[in-house]
């Protein structure tokens, strides 16, 4: 593995559709390391089970700080399993198991002593359906500060900051104590982003935010992420190839594999490198039929 | 590039704040006082069965300390149990010819034939007749029933109370809890099911007895041994118009006291704390309560089978 | 070529619906019968109604509301005792079994695992308490209305105990049910932002949940003013002639009061219980009516 800088850019591809996507990569600029010699979490030996049924198989990801990781592979892959390990989401799903680690600044956030509370305050998660609650807008976004106990100097600063930073501000600031149920759907979105930052969170996570938006409101909120890089460390997943390429500059691909004697399908993690690798120079056979559209 | 990432080893880089993150546990003294407060609220539950059968098995001690047992499984004499078994097997059996057919009836057109919007409607309106009070239904037994139904319109030669009009009403009372669990257990029935028969030109009379009451039939179980629980415990009916005297027969046109008309009845007469009379409302009681847990212990036991079907 | 369309089309909706072989005489005596099923509970619904408010017509006076129950003028009794003594055992009854009520449903839905075999008999059991017979409630409260040091005088706070105990397993059940309704995506977006569970429960669950809330509770209300059983065995009698004021106060109960004068021969007395039982219906009615206004009003669908 070379361990110079590599330049992010649109380059050879190995086929059409995959240098179609390459080219969409508009992380451009940005020059990184192959691995982030900085990571924010990482993943170590990581594998999850559901009762006997084995989700995930071997998990190693490092997150680099300021970056947007995006995580990609077929349906069921365990995508969002991993991703619901990095703020231990995964303890509210019954019978949910996991081993190895997960290092957030060097801490194993499953460890004895770790207080799942304390790391969702610091690792933030936006889900795949907006989830707004039934409150006014203000109240949505102020809810996070209220309940971890921030403190706050003045909470409509705050409200206006981080739905500013949510890319929302101008859309809502009329309508503050409004219902937060009469936003439109990306409006919504963003209103969860907004709700997520308010808290000051260091990652956040992002399962699919764009699934459920219309190719506007998609756009919008990529835009946000991209913006939001400058402050948080972002990992999202995608089924959106495009999305991946534009956005993200690293990505992560997840396959399933059946188990020869059970037949139950076990993710793992096929390949990850920089993004401009991904989609114009994949390492993997797997990885290239899949963003080429030649995997099932 | 190899499988996967291979940078393991967590250091902390440069750039970072100075103290990581403080993760570790806080303890909520408050929160943990509040989930022991919720705890305890939902034991208070287990306390209440417990409760019942302290409650009752204590003066049951006593009484049969005073009164043999032969005394109490006979079939005559003051402190006969017997006889009341009888009258509430009989008035019970009633009520069942009454609310099964019915019950069922209302159940299949409310889950096959009525539209969405005319369940809408019908279902509450079915269920209204569980929410008219026992005692009501016993005014309406002693007051039209067996005046006027029974005695003028059917000319049958009723006594002025009898098993029949408390058992029929009763029987009225029971039909919403089996129509509204049985409809229940006809809607999980896949739709698929239903179209599968229709398709091969079966009509929905054929498709609702032979698709779907069967596939429904471990909830229409439960259904119907629920409500064999609510008619052999419900007491204002019988205590009203089945009868104040114990009589062992299995003739409807009789009066009778049942368990639960013999429990409301004493109960509302004069007996010291103590008494034998006041202990043997605690023994019938507990045979009541009996009955029906066992009862009940079938039907929740139906219940987790079915579950388990979908 | 039209036609054959429109032809084939007929006969593949005949298919699908089967509504052609519907008109069989079978058939139709089948759905006569479900019929007649169906609306035979309204039909006696309504002669009860008529009959006894016939009968009790020529009482619904105001002495009916204002009068205590009288012996010496059976014409001119009232029911005011009784609907006191009703609406104040609902109260108190309300008092007792709602908070409970709410707190072990919650615990049951937000906190408790049900890998245990401690909260899965929690559930058994209540399935069973919710059908054990009110008289044995009663019988209950006798004993615990002993413990407490007061033996049968059937004062509000014993038909109280009764009466709670009897729809506590109602109030916990509807209160689940309404609590499930509530999107787990709304916890888990509380629970992301750093919320405990506690939070997330007291602060969106429980108040999206209040509107089903209100109508179990309601409709478990409407039950317990209704029930006679339970109040017959913790002593409570028809004939009290003075409001109850207070917990420890004796008391009678529009049930009670119906049910000692139907036991009664005097034509006087079967005209007051008929108009009392109308009395009775109108409240309950009122309280169904209330509980779905409620959730027609208020019940999100998410
Ligand atoms: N709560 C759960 N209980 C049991 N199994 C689960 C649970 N959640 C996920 N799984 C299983 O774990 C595997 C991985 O699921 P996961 O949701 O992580 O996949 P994914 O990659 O996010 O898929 P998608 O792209 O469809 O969202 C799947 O086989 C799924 O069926
Ligand atoms: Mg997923």
């Amino acid at each position: 593995m070379s361990t110079s800088p590599a330049t992010i850019s649109a380059s050879g591809s190995t086929t059409d559709r995959v240098g179609s996507l390459a080219d969409v990569h508009e992380a451009a600029e940005r020059v990184l390391p192959d691995l982030p010699t900085d990571p924010v979490m990482e993943a170590l030996d990581l594998n999850v089970y559901y009762g006997d049924f084995h989700a995930v198989h071997n998990v190693n990801l490092a997150f680099g700080r300021n970056e947007i990781t995006a995580l990609i592979g077929p349906s069921g892959c365990g995508k969002s399993t991993v991703l619901r390990c990095l703020n231990r989401m995964n303890d509210l799903v019954a019978g949910a198991r996991v081993e190895g680690e997960v290092s957030y600044h060097g801490q194993n956030i499953y460890a004895r002593g770790v207080d799942p509370i304390a790391v969702r305050t610091q690792v933030g998660m936006v889900f795949q359906k907006p989830n707004p609650f039934p409150k006014s807008i203000y109240d949505n976004v102020a809810y996070g500060p209220r309940v971890t106990g921030m403190k706050v100097e003045n909470m409509d600063d705050l409200v206006e900051e981080a739905l500013r930073g949510a890319a929302l501000w101008d859309e809502v600031k009329d309508k503050l104590k409004q219902s937060a149920y009469g936003l439109s759907g990306g409006q919504q979105q963003r209103l969860c982003i907004a709700r997520t930052i308010a808290t000051k969170p260091d990652v956040i996570l992002m399962d699919e935010p764009c699934s459920a938006l219309d190719p506007i409101a998609t756009s919008r909120v990529e835009d946000l992420m991209i913006s939001l890089r400058e402050d948080y460390t972002i990992i999202v997943v995608t089924h959106n190839m495009q999305q991946a390429a534009r956005v993200s500059d690293r990505t992560a691909f997840f396959t399933a594999r059946p188990d020869e004697t059970t037949g139950n399908r076990t993710g793992l993690l096929v390949e990850y490198n920089l993004t401009s690798n991904i989609f114009s120079n994949p390492n993997d056979k797997r990885t290239e039929d899949y963003i080429s559209g030649r995997f099932g | 590039m190899s499988d996967a990432h291979t940078g393991a080893g967590s250091s902390l880089g440069t750039g970072l704040p100075g103290v990581p993150p403080d993760l570790s546990g806080r303890s909520r003294p408050g929160e943990r006082a509040i989930q022991a407060v919720l705890f305890t609220s939902a034991l208070v539950s287990v306390a209440i069965t417990v409760g019942i059968v302290v409650a009752l098995v204590r003066p049951v001690v006593d009484f049969f300390a005073d009164v043999p047992f032969g005394d109490f499984f006979a079939l005559e004499g003051d402190l006969a149990v017997v006889p009341l078994v009888a009258a509430t097997f009989v008035v019970t059996a009633i009520a069942m010819l009454v609310a099964v057919p019915l019950g069922l009836g209302a159940a299949m057109y409310l889950s096959e034939y009525a539209s969405p919007r005319v369940r809408k409607v019908l279902k509450p309106t079915v269920e209204l007749l569980a929410g008219v009070p026992s005692v009501v239904y016993g005014f309406f037994a002693l007051a039209f029933v067996t005046p006027t139904l029974l005695q003028k319109i059917l000319n049958l030669e009723v006594g002025f109370t009898n098993a029949l009009a408390a058992g029929l009403v009763l029987g009225v009372m029971i039909i919403p809890t089996i129509a509204s669990l049985a409809e229940d257990a006809m809607a999980a029935v896949p739709q698929a099911m239903r179209q599968g028969s229709l398709a091969m030109g079966a009509n929905r009379m054929q498709t609702t007895l032979r698709v779907v009451f069967p596939a429904a039939l471990s909830g229409i179980a439960a259904a119907v041994v629920l409500g064999l629980s609510r008619a052999v415990g419900e007491t204002m009916i019988v205590a009203l118009a089945a009868g104040a005297r114990k009589n062992l027969s299995i003739d409807p046109r009789e009066g009778m006291q049942t368990m639960t008309g013999f429990i409301a009845q004493t109960a509302g007469g004069e007996n010291p704390v103590g008494s034998t009379s006041y202990n043997m409302l605690f023994a019938v009681g507990l045979l009541l309560f009996v009955i029906t847990l066992i009862i009940n212990i079938i039907s929740i036991s139906i219940v987790r089978r079915f579950r388990q079907v979908y | 070529m039209s036609s054959v369309a429109a032809r084939t089309a007929r006969d593949l909706t005949r298919i699908t619906t089967g509504r052609s072989r519907d008109r069989t005489p079978g058939s139709l005596i089948f759905l006569g019968g479900l019929w007649f099923s169906l609306f035979f509970g309204v039909m006696v619904l309504i002669v009860l109604i008529v009959t006894t408010a016939i009968d009790g017509a020529p009482r619904f006076d105001g002495a009916l509301f204002t009068a205590y129950d009288s012996t010496l003028a059976p014409e001119r009794t009232g029911f005011r005792a009784g609907i006191l003594g009703s609406i104040w055992l609902m109260f108190t009854t309300a008092v007792l079994a709602v908070p409970l009520g709410i707190a072990a449903a919650l615990y049951l839905e937000e906190f408790a695992d049900n890998g245990r075999w401690y909260n899965r008999f929690i559930e058994v059991n209540l399935q069973n308490l919710a059908a054990v017979p009110s008289v044995v409630y009663g019988l209950l409260a006798v004993a615990v209305m002993a413990l407490m040091g007061f033996e049968r005088k059937g004062i509000v706070l014993g038909g109280a105990i009764a009466l709670a105990m009897l729809i506590l397993p109602v109030i916990i059940i509807t209160t689940r049910e309404a609590v499930r309704a509530v999107p787990t995506e709304i916890r888990h977006g509380s629970l992301a932002l750093g919320a405990t569970v506690l939070q997330t429960t007291w602060r969106q669950t429980l108040p999206s949940a209040v509107p089903g809330i209100a109508t179990g509770t309601i409709l478990g209300l409407s039950r317990a003013i209704g029930e006679a059983a339970p109040l017959l065995l913790i002593g409570l009698a028809g004939a009290v002639r003075f409001d109850p004021a207070g917990i420890f106060s004796p008391v009678t109960a529009l049930p009670i009061q119906i049910y000692s004068m139907t036991s009664q021969s005097q034509e006087a007395y079967q005209q007051a219980a008929s108009a009392a039982i109308i009395v009775l219906l109108v409240m309950i009615l009122s309280l169904n009516a209330l509980a779905i206004f409620i959730r027609n009003k208020f019940q999100r669908s998410w």
